[in-house]
């Protein structure tokens, strides 16, 4: 029991058990997965699909938190990649042509990735610390994103860019196999060649991997550029899901929920060590919690409350002071056992 | 740097440009000044490309407009100086500013109002301050927990706008202090510029200060030193929740309302505020009134547009972020010379 309680995704699945449960005893129902139109329904689902957003950001986050580093201006690109695919699509003759919609996805991920370079630039090559030099463009981005769309919102009618947000392919919402995809990606690289490693050098020690031979700089800002990615195809799959591209609102605080998925997967802001697998079960800790607040009846608008409970819970179990009250409290009561069987 | 003039002879004593020179390489003065320069520049500019600009009301409503982000500023200075950061701020003010329009409502005091959201948000800054002390947690999210906190607590409060009747509150919001024939202020900027001088005598002129300063520059020092760095950590916390919480207070004169959705991104103007100001984010360096100027830039660039007509709102936001672009490179390339 005690080394299952040290293993470090035990507390975000315990959590995410007691979120299940509760949903279990205030709706019976809630495990049910029927299909119809040959389209899978059900709660279980409409978590999976209304967390895969956060999901993808939250991948392209863990890696940049392993690398000691943070990027808040996810948010603003998923505005900025919405707003870029929506005014190319209205702008265009025939926006219900597949042709124009992969012209203004490529588009879109193209000047995320511009955005993920600038980030990796200012942060390896500057040298500026990370939270702040992607506050720059987390402030700005918004305007930019406003100048695109000249401050409307954009709303688009195109049924193959309503696929990526709510369409359905082999019975599953598409939204969720891209997320998968991306999740499996990051796997396959990270775990299965030494990149994972490096990143968890820069992190740990910049200076130990730089002497070992790791080009931290070219590392540094990959690693940017694909949050950028990730954020661009969040970016898409919101709007297409709003239909609409909104600068204000697109993505609005996901940079928060991605970090705190990553926190409570239990990978440490200090970087190093990272777990894809935990960021995965932190980004449906979160979509649960928010899906619980509904059908247990608590007010929708609460759920920031629950939401500050949850991290403010993660953080203190997960703090290196606790684990010692924990351990010295522990000893003592062995100490206390040992005495009285020796008395 | 290039602007900089090339170095003058060892022999020679310290020309007046050398002086100059090395008052603008300090990473502890030359951002300000760099600011102070272009806040000049910017009123200048104005002077001359807008009519009316020169009118000196439109400096008094620079104050006006923004005392209650001077007072967030203030707090933010002093959890940015030990190398600290709050995102809290632009929630809590929100938050004080719910609770004073829906116990106003209720018919409670005023009297009886703004102390008790002073207590309130210093005790949540408290909070933040032990969780970030004892427990070891990063300010970043220590205060981003906090955020959601208090933006959730404004929404249990009410989703719908509270406007507030109460007479003293309008008499406050209303009335205006001449100082000069044709100059006024509000209440909120005499409230605002006590602040500030209160946080200049308490960094410069107390322990606490120093220990603040001392923090952000090496905090194992400090406690090798025998300072009080747990109690000072904390204490920064709490008086930036409480800043926050007077910075609510001022915002609902300046609104007469109470609305959850308010002050969304304050967070961000105040760190860029202070940034700006010549605070370097690792702690250690900074002033008070680098921050007041940089709130005047951010008034100020606010202004201008507003004066331009052209440009639209959303400028705003990316002039910002290219300010704070050189500041942050600024900073860098000044403690980049000193080591």
């Amino acid at each position: 029991m005690r080394r299952l309680m040290a293993h470090r995704l035990f507390w975000p699945v315990a959590m995410l058990a007691v979120l299940l449960l509760i949903n279990l005893i205030a709706f019976p129902g809630f495990f049910s997965v029927q299909i119809r139109d040959g389209h899978l329904f059900g709660s279980l689902i409409d978590i999976l699909r209304n967390g895969s957003p956060t999901l993808m950001i939250a991948i392209g986050m863990t890696l940049v938190i392993a690398t000691r580093g943070i990027d808040l201006s996810v948010g603003a690109i998923c505005a900025i990649s919405g707003a870029v695919a929506c005014s190319i699509i209205l702008g265009s003759s025939d926006p219900g042509n597949p042709g124009t919609v992969a012209v203004a996805v490529i588009a879109a991920i193209a000047i995320s990735l511009v955005l993920g370079v600038w980030n990796g630039f200012l942060v390896s090559v500057l040298g500026i610390q990370p939270i702040i030099a992607t506050l720059i463009l987390m402030t700005a981005g918004r305007g930019v994103a406003m100048l695109i769309t000249e401050g409307q919102i954009l709303t688009v009618n195109s049924p193959p860019f309503k696929v990526l947000g709510s369409g359905f392919f082999a019975g599953l919402p598409v939204s969720v196999l891209i997320a998968a995809a991306l999740f499996l990606f990051a796997v396959v690289l990270t775990r299965r060649t030494a990149l994972g490693l490096m990143i968890e050098a820069v992190g740990i020690n910049p200076e130990a991997s730089r002497l070992a031979g790791v080009r931290s700089r070219g590392l540094l800002i990959s690693v940017y550029v694909f949050t950028a990615f990730c954020a661009a195809i969040a970016g898409l799959v919101l709007t297409s899901n709003q239909t609409a591209a909104d600068a204000n609102n697109t993505g609005l605080f996901i940079e928060l929920d991605a970090i705190l998925a990553v926190v409570i997967g239990g990978t440490s802001l200090a970087g190093g060590r990272y777990s894809l697998f935990g960021t995965l079960i932190g980004a449906l800790v979160i979509q649960t919690l928010v899906t619980t607040v509904y059908t247990v009846g608590i007010p929708p608008i609460a759920t920031m409350v629950f939401k500050a409970a949850v991290v403010t819970a993660v953080c203190l179990l997960q703090s290196p002071r606790t684990t010692e009250l924990i351990d010295s409290w522990h000893r003592r009561a062995q100490l206390r056992r040992t005495l009285e069987a020796s008395a | 740097m290039t602007v900089l003039a090339p170095a003058p002879r060892p022999a020679e004593t310290p020309s007046r440009l050398g002086q100059v020179r090395n008052w603008l390489t300090n990473p502890k003065y030359g951002p300000v000044i760099v600011t102070a320069v272009l806040l000049v520049g910017m009123l200048v500019a104005g002077a001359f490309r807008y009519r009316g600009f020169t009118n000196p009301q439109v400096i008094a409503n620079l104050f006006i407009d923004n005392a209650y982000l001077l007072v967030l500023a203030v707090g933010m200075t002093f959890v940015i100086l030990t190398g600290g950061i709050d995102l809290s701020v632009g929630a809590v003010l929100a938050m004080s500013t719910m609770i004073t329009a829906s116990l106003l409502q209720s018919g409670w005091s005023p009297g009886v109002i703004i102390p008790l959201v002073l207590v309130l948000t210093s005790f949540l800054g408290l909070l933040v301050g032990l969780m970030i002390h004892y427990f070891q947690i990063q300010p970043f999210i220590a205060t981003l927990a906090a955020m959601f906190l208090a933006r959730g607590l404004c929404y249990v409060i009410s989703n719908t706008t509270i406007s507030i009747v109460d007479p003293v509150f309008v008499a406050l919001a209303q009335t205006r202090i001449p100082i000069l024939p044709r100059l006024s202020i509000t209440p909120s900027v005499i409230i605002a510029i006590f602040v500030v001088a209160a946080a200049v005598f308490v960094l410069h002129y107390t322990r606490l200060g120093r220990t603040v300063y001392a923090i952000g520059g090496s905090e194992q020092s400090g406690v090798l030193m025998g300072l009080p760095v747990a109690r000072t950590k904390v204490l920064v916390y709490v008086i930036s929740g409480f800043c926050s919480g007077l910075a609510g207070v001022l915002y609902s004169f300046y609104t007469l309302s109470g609305y959850a959705l308010t002050a969304i991104g304050t967070e961000l103007d105040a760190i860029a505020a202070v940034v700006i100001g010549g605070t370097l984010l690792t702690g250690g360096y900074g002033f008070v009134l680098g921050s007041v100027l940089g709130v005047l830039v951010l008034g100020t660039i606010q202004t201008l547009i507003t004066f331009d007509g052209n440009l639209t709102s959303w400028w705003t936001r990316i002039f910002i972020g290219a300010l704070l672009l050189v500041f942050i490179i600024l900073q860098k390339v000044l403690t980049a010379r000193r080591v």
